[in-house]
């Protein structure tokens, strides 16, 4: 079985600064993850591959620094991987980014036939989760979204059962395969490579495509040219609350608390007082 | 069938890097092995560079290696509750062409100097972290075991580059653990600020720095010092004590720093500064005495982990990265000779230190940490005294210049006496000898 797992090397959220002049985000010095939400959908691979057999290639696409993220997964078993790299993929949004991947996982399966697509269930820089269900419209696959749990994968490798979430709980669904699944954060504990994985994964080569090598014929569906998303504006949002208050209700009576909370209430307010007027005026 | 290397380093600190940087130039199977994620992810020191110890292994490290600022002045604040009085060294020559001294963020220094370990060759792996040391029959190190499956790998020789806190050797027995007299807890703060205001606090220009060191009351009483660094657009601003003194008197580090920032004489510098990291982390600064044995049979130890520290002149990163490259020096001197890497042999290496400025600077200071540990009254007494006896001088307020020398003297007197005073100065002299 051929497993393909499509990961995005992203900005560590947590270290990021928004300039507070000119509102862009400060990258520099920034360091570079691996999509936090990718991890679960490697996880999940690795275990598909370990339970079922078969092999794991990760897929990214990215400017050249991106290969540290394959290295790193290959750190953690996974068997083979694809960087997807040139300047005409620059600028795309998420139309153009699941053209780009669809393309090269079809070139991969004419090297060997792909059963299963995991992405995360989205990036945390862009927050769209659209790229997973647009790799899966253009490739005609089954899709599978927010997938908790793998149970089964039948051994021709002609189905699978997954653990869906829902809303008010969990479904089991069965398909066909191909599919592309889309996996759920939490649901998995990452492992630790073993030390032959490590020294792999600082020997093997990583697979360097350019448009060309991973059969794009269509340029313009690429990089800014194939987005049409635009962005109207960057800001930074005003912080939607003040820091909580907290009350001291430790050995107060109710009648004490309530009397504490009413004067937090009118002094972190002056107008409270005059709308409350107005209001009993009005009644 | 485990992995072999002809040398493993365990560390890509700056000792780490030294060591596996020379071994890999000269085509030596090396392999390096970092606990972080990348090398420098763990560290925080933020920090002076020293270019000669750079330029020894790659003399045109000035175009490539991320430095933040050269450092033109230089300034030693003794600080009382109210003032501070010191010292400044400004020059332009410290404006040249490849200047001497540069602040730098050590994070991306290092990452930076790993990669040229890594294109001149070394296998480097991260996120692993070595446990111990492996021996043969004969008690001779011939690899480590780290903390993943498969975990052994075995070398000719490993040189042990892992830091302060010297877990490897150590829980190898081919040392002892460290000591709380000997090391310093440092924490340290990112102030961010626009290179413009860095500039004009600091009177400099461009990429311009200046280097604050502080002594004083602010260590309340304990045995340590503080610092201010301009970065391109940050300031490091930091403190450290003694671990020992620290535990004694029951206080926290952090509450020392706050103090430190809020005195009257460094809250200006640090207006409007957005706070991004905290950090903190041990230094070693027992000096000479502290220095453990530093080869064996089949290892050798460089940097932090070897203590090669001088806490006086504040140098650390020129003293790993030399002793790492001299250890690397010292087995390509063997392996050129075809002679074993062995106990005796790698004695070359504890000798190629004695003879360097490394050894040479810890000898002379030896004296100077137990002297500073049990005369507190360096770090309690004087900086009043000094400070006192600056205003006294300074203030005109209709009295006249020999009853005020006479005030300075008597304040000195009664606050340390006659004896004190002399005792105080001999004992500095003799330290500083």
């Amino acid at each position: 079985m051929h497993i393909v797992v499509c990961i995005k090397q992203v900005p560590d959220s947590a270290q990021i600064r928004v300039h507070p002049v000119t509102n862009t985000i400060m990258r520099q010095g920034v360091p570079t993850i691996i999509n936090p939400y990718d991890l679960f959908a490697l996880e999940e691979a690795l275990r598909v591959r370990d339970r079922f057999g078969g092999k794991v290639t990760v897929l990214t696409m990215g400017p050249p620094m991106a290969e540290d993220s394959l290295r790193k997964a290959l750190g953690y078993g996974v068997d083979a991987a694809v960087l997807l790299t040139d300047r005409a993929f620059a600028g795309s949004d998420t139309l153009a980014t699941s053209f780009a991947l669809a393309t090269a996982i079809e070139k991969l399966h004419q090297e060997d036939p792909v059963h299963i697509v995991f992405t995360g269930k989205q990036t945390i820089d862009g927050d769209t989760a659209q790229v997973g269900p647009g790799i899966a419209q253009r490739l005609k696959l089954q899709q599978l979204t927010y997938v908790s749990a793998i149970r089964d994968v039948d051994s021709a490798g002609k189905s699978i059962t997954v653990e869906r979430r829902a809303e008010g709980g969990t479904q089991v669904l069965k398909t066909t395969l191909p599919c592309l699944i889309t996996m759920l954060e939490g649901t998995n504990t990452l492992r630790r490579g073993s030390m032959d994985d490590v020294f792999r994964a600082v020997r093997s080569e990583v697979r360097t495509w350019s448009a060309r090598d991973a059969g794009v014929e269509d340029i313009t569906k690429c990089g800014l040219r194939g987005s049409p998303t635009v962005v109207k504006k960057v800001f930074a949002p005003q912080p939607r609350m003040e820091k909580a208050q907290q009350i001291d209700a430790l050995g107060k009576s109710p009648a004490e608390i309530a009397d504490e909370t009413i004067n937090m209430l009118f002094t972190a307010s002056n107008q409270l007082g005059d709308d409350i007027l107005k209001l009993t005026e009005a009644i | 069938m485990a992995e072999k290397f002809d040398v493993i380093v365990v560390g890509a600190g700056m000792a780490g890097n030294a060591a596996a940087y020379t071994l890999a130039k000269a085509g030596v199977n090396v392999l390096q092995i970092e606990r972080g994620e990348y090398a420098g992810s763990k560290n925080v020191q933020g920090g002076i560079l020293y270019a000669q110890a750079v330029e020894a292994l790659i003399p045109e490290f000035r175009e490539s290696a991320p430095l933040e600022r050269h450092i033109i002045e230089q300034r030693i604040w003794v600080l009382n509750d109210k003032s501070y009085i010191g010292t400044h060294f400004r020059s332009d020559n410290f404006n040249e062409e490849r200047p001497n001294r540069y602040t730098l963020v050590r994070a991306q220094f290092d990452k930076w100097l790993n990669g040229e370990v890594k294109k001149a060759g070394a296998t480097v792996i991260t996120e692993t972290t070595v446990l111990e040391l492996l021996k043969d029959e004969t008690g001779k190190v011939n690899g480590v075991r780290c903390d993943r499956e498969n975990g052994e790998v075995r070398a000719d020789c490993v040189i042990l580059c892992d830091g302060v806190n010297a877990l490897v050797g150590s829980r190898s027995g081919v040392r002892k653990e460290i000591n709380s007299k000997e090391v310093a807890l440092a924490v340290k703060e990112m102030h961010f600020l626009p290179r413009d205001v860095i500039n004009e606090r600091f009177n400099i220009q461009e990429s311009e720095g200046v280097v604050i060191e502080i002594l004083g009351t602010v260590t309340e009483g304990m045995l340590g010092t503080g610092f201010i660094y301009t970065n391109g657009e940050s300031l490091s601003v930091g403190i450290g004590v003694i671990v020992s003194d620290l535990m004694k008197n029951r206080i926290n580090p952090s509450t020392l720093l706050e103090k430190m920032k809020s005195h009257p004489s460094v809250a200006p510098l640090l207006k409007g500064s957005e706070v991004k990291e905290y950090s903190a982390h041990l230094l070693p600064e027992g000096g000479y005495d502290s220095v453990p044995e530093l080869s064996g049979n089949g290892w050798m130890v460089c940097g932090d982990s070897a203590h090669l520290l001088n806490a006086i002149h504040r140098e650390g990163s020129n003293m790993a990265l030399t002793s790492g490259r001299l250890a690397a020096e010292t087995y390509l001197e063997l392996r050129d000779k075809g002679q074993p890497i062995n106990a005796e042999n790698l004695k070359k290496y504890n000798q190629k230190l004695e003879n360097s400025f490394v050894l040479k600077d810890l000898k002379k200071y030896r004296r100077m940490p137990h002297i500073m540990l049990e005369n507190k009254q360096f770090v309690t007494m004087y900086p009043d005294l000094l400070a006192g006896a600056a205003e006294t001088l300074l203030r005109v307020d209709g009295v006249d210049k020999k009853t005020k020398e006479k005030k300075i003297t008597k304040d000195f007197r009664s606050a340390r006496g006659i004896f004190g005073l002399v005792g105080d100065a001999f004992k500095l002299v003799r330290a500083w000898r």
